[in-house]
């Protein structure tokens, strides 16, 4: 493993991760935007507020 | 039904495939260069395996829990490589599984302990710290000095470790046994077998002021006084291209 | 599924299986046991054929009695109550041990005894750390875990007997783990100190309590899954993960207990820390995380402030934190990229665990009179505001040149328990004083005013800790670093030991404050189990879904 030297791995690291980052948060972003997504979020926020006492 | 199923369990799938790709790409990243980046340990002389008789000791001080207490880690920083001396490489860590770097100095550091104090002090020290330290507040092992160090598989213990890596030759595995009994011997001499197979820098002395017996005292005092003391500092350059990270 | 292949008085399949895999477990423990050379392994031996042996005698029995049926129309509460009183046991057995650690430190002339080397700091810190970790923490997250997601699925638990086996086979390895590192069987490694085969017997109840939990989701008759399992989901799978590659060892025999490490030296040490820190990230907050969405809207009775930003809060907060680990070898001979990558991303941490902390608060937005009317969503509202503090002071404690101060001194200590005595503990009692009367059918608890005592001994108990820690902790971390006008370093490191004295004592009174409070819970809790039952109020009630009532 000769190609690898410490300036390519940081750079990989430092720049890929930021990247990274910043698709995983635009996904999990769009997700929870998403308009047709609106009526569940609103559904499954009142879940834990129902009756439990019965299956 | 079963449709119903293949949809209930795409959503939980889904979420722990996203889970899974989230949570590993960071720790690959991190960790798996280590392992391939040379630059990652120094090249250094001086570094060897730990004799039997101190890697039995280092696994008392990781049974007594001391790296709870005690770091082996000195930072490139003014204050401790003037109370500890040179900064801690990765080098001399490289044959330590698991390593014991520690995260809290509530005693001080001991990755130069090596050669500071006697091996008298240390046995005092660690029977009753309070006797040479009167403001310690480390506990007593005063037990180490009567329990007999127990080196029945010490053999097994050494081709472990060379499982994981650490290159102890044929001769070292077949002889461990014996050479872990030489360190003890103070009147071994110059050409005993442990000393051709692990360097000529090793000690051999009887470590705990008992030569009746091999106590866990002697082999946890002889790992202390061998911390720190495998590299030879007027041969390694900080600044050499290699040892820069 | 299952159930209608059986017939009414043939046992359940899964309880066959489980009793015939304790019966298994129980031969290879004897086995073990016999022909092991090291009496260290033979005493875990022996505490291992204890527990199978009974286990196995108690499934006999159950099953020739004809336990072990299924309810499928019931929710499974028996393993919830267990879990919460092992939660409470734990939580004072390492709280006490935490107690005498402390005064150890402070007062090492009584507290220390030459005789017995089992009760030497060293020995002793590791069990309180595993105790409320792993103990207290854990069973905490076990019981809450498989009380929501039965609730937020509409389902019964998935598995029958098995969550039961995730109960108890828990247990064992809290008793392996502590009784080894009394023993002085242990990896060295901070928080993940239990040696290899405890290791493995943790990955077996894991993966059956993955099961149990993701089966229960996939019963459930909603489409989506509510955002607290996605909590509870990411700390299972990770915590597996990490478990795993942290724990890669290779044992000296089969029937050894030693092991030794596959990594060493920087490498085992960024291996351990990106498992140690990430043991902060998924399983003390990942995990609570979770029972702050459940159990907070649940109390205050409205729903979470802001469903979206719980998402963005969670792929956020997950992916950030797995990279942080580094922190924790700031100056070391870690080579520098991994350390400022840790750096970046600890400090980038702060947004996602401020925006968790802003959506637990805001959901008490309307009904903040509660604050001053329910002691138990106070209890949760601070632990809040603990979380949000605590996640502050994280990333400013991760930045290198603050790390160069604060490392390895008290800072740490301080910065550790604000977290778990203030956010985990106490997000915890709050859930707990919740589930008691929800669980054993009461109208309220035995009394609130047991609760504000207890709030208010362990608050202040919490204050003491952490405002000493902080005092202790930057004072030897200066004095180490101090130097005389003539260019030597000032003191002597056992000069900052007597230094700390004070500190180390009023840490030791804070600690034993908080643990008082526990106390206190247990009796009110206690005394709450043992008040009338409000079951039969409950069968004169409007039932919510008359045709599943009716089939009970």
């Amino acid at each position: 493993m000769s190609g690898l030297t410490y300036e390519t791995v940081a750079a990989f690291a430092q720049q890929g991760g930021t990247i990274y980052f910043g698709l995983i948060f635009m996904g999990g972003l769009a997700y929870a935007l998403w308009p047709r997504n609106k009526e569940a979020f609103r559904r499954l926020a009142q879940l834990p507020l129902e009756d439990d006492d019965h299956v | 039904m079963w449709k119903h199923h293949a949809r209930f369990e795409r959503h939980s799938l889904w979420l722990i495939i996203g889970i899974i790709i989230t949570v590993s790409i960071g720790g690959l990243v991190e960790i798996s260069p280590l392992f391939y980046l040379e630059s990652t340990i120094e090249n250094v002389k001086g570094v060897r395996p730990y004799t039997p008789l101190e890697q039995a000791g280092r696994n008392i001080y990781v049974r007594e829990g001391c790296y709870v207490c005690h770091s082996q880690m000195i930072r490139p920083l003014r204050d401790e490589v003037e109370r500890y001396g040179h900064y801690s490489l990765a080098a001399e860590s490289m044959y330590d599984h698991p390593f014991q770097w520690g995260s809290k100095r509530t005693g001080p550091d001991l990755a130069r302990v090596g050669g500071k104090y006697s091996d008298s002090w240390h046995v005092d020290h660690l029977t009753n710290p309070r006797s040479v330290v009167p403001e310690s507040n480390m506990p007593p092992y005063a037990f180490l000095a009567k329990r007999e160090l127990d080196y029945r598989a010490i053999e097994k213990h050494l081709a472990s470790l060379r499982g994981v890596g650490v290159p102890y030759t044929d001769a070292q595995l077949k002889n461990a046994r014996e050479d872990l009994e030489t360190q003890v011997d103070a009147f071994a001499g110059e050409r005993s077998g442990l000393k051709t197979r692990y360097g000529a820098k090793v000690t051999q002395r009887d470590f705990d002021g008992n030569p009746e017996m091999l106590t866990e005292m002697d082999a946890l005092v002889a790992y202390l006084q061998v911390l720190g003391t495998m590299v030879d500092f007027k041969t390694y350059k900080a600044t050499d291209p290699e040892n820069l990270r | 599924m299952t159930q209608a292949a059986v017939s009414r008085d043939d046992a359940p399949l899964n309880a066959l299986v489980l009793f015939t895999f304790t019966g298994v477990a129980a031969l290879l423990a004897i086995l073990a046991t016999a022909f092991s050379p090291d009496p260290a392994f033979r005493f875990h031996g022996w505490v291992m054929i204890g527990a199978f042996v009974t286990a196995f005698m108690v499934m006999a029995v159950g099953l020739a009695n004809g336990r072990f049926k299924d309810e499928p129309t019931r929710y499974h509460d028996g393993v919830v109550r267990a879990g919460v009183i092992a939660t409470m046991f734990w939580a004072i057995a390492g709280l006490a041990a935490g107690g005498l650690v402390a005064a150890q430190l402070s007062w090492p002339n009584i507290f220390y005894f030459p005789q017995f080397p089992e009760l030497n700091f060293g020995r002793l810190r590791p069990l309180h750390t595993s105790a409320v970790i792993f103990a207290f923490g854990g069973n905490a997250l076990i019981a809450t875990s498989f009380y929501v997601v039965q609730r937020t699925s509409k389902a019964r638990l998935f598995g029958g007997a098995w969550p039961w086996f995730v109960f108890w086979g828990y247990q064992l390895f809290i008793v392996l783990a502590a009784t080894g590192y009394v023993a002085g069987i242990t990896q060295g490694r901070e928080y993940a100190e239990p040696e290899w085969y405890v290791d493995l017997w943790l990955t077996i109840v894991w993966v059956a309590y993955l099961l149990v939990f993701l089966g229960t989701i996939w019963k459930r008759k909603e489409p989506h899954i509510y955002v607290a399992n996605w909590f509870y989901l990411a700390f299972i799978v990770t915590i597996a993960i990490l478990h795993l590659v942290n724990n890669a060892a290779l044992p000296v025999g089969l029937l050894e207990t030693k092991s030794y490490s596959a990594f060493a030296g920087v490498q085992d040490a960024l291996t351990q820390w990106w498992y140690g820190h990430n043991a902060v990230g998924f399983f003390l907050t990942a995990g609570f995380l979770a029972m702050m969405y459940y159990f907070v809207p649940k109390r205050v009775e409205r729903p979470v402030y802001s469903y979206r930003l719980s998402i963005v809060h969670f792929w956020s907060l997950i992916f950030i934190y797995i990279w942080a680990g580094p922190h924790h070898l700031h100056y070391t001979a870690l080579p520098q990229w991994a350390q400022t990558l840790g750096m970046t991303f600890s400090v980038m941490l702060w947004m996602p665990s401020w925006g968790g902390m802003i959506n637990g608060l805001m959901t008490l937005s309307g009904a903040w009179d509660k604050l001053r009317t329910d002691p138990v969503v106070r209890m949760m509202v601070v632990a809040i505001a603990f979380y949000g503090m605590s996640t502050f002071e994280g990333p400013l404690m991760s930045i290198r040149a603050v790390n160069a101060l604060s490392h390895y001194t008290d800072w740490t200590i301080g910065h550790v328990h604000s977290g778990a005595l203030g956010w985990v503990g106490f997000i915890s009692f709050g859930a707990i004083y919740c589930l008691v009367p929800w669980l054993w059918k009461k109208d309220r608890l035995y009394s609130n005013t047991l609760v504000e005592w207890h709030f208010w001994i362990a608050t202040t108990g919490i204050l003491l800790y952490i405002a000493a820690m902080w005092v202790s902790g930057i004072m030897e971390g200066l004095m180490w670093r101090e130097y005389t006008p003539q260019g030597y370093l000032a003191n002597a490191f056992v000069e900052t030991v007597a230094a700390k004295h004070i500190e180390n004592v009023i840490r030791t009174l804070g600690g034993v404050m908080y643990l008082a409070g526990a106390v206190i819970m247990s009796y009110n809790l206690w005394r709450t189990i043992r008040m009338p039952s409000s079951a039969t109020a409950d069968l004169s009630a409007p039932a919510p879904n008359p045709l599943l009532a009716a089939a009970e």
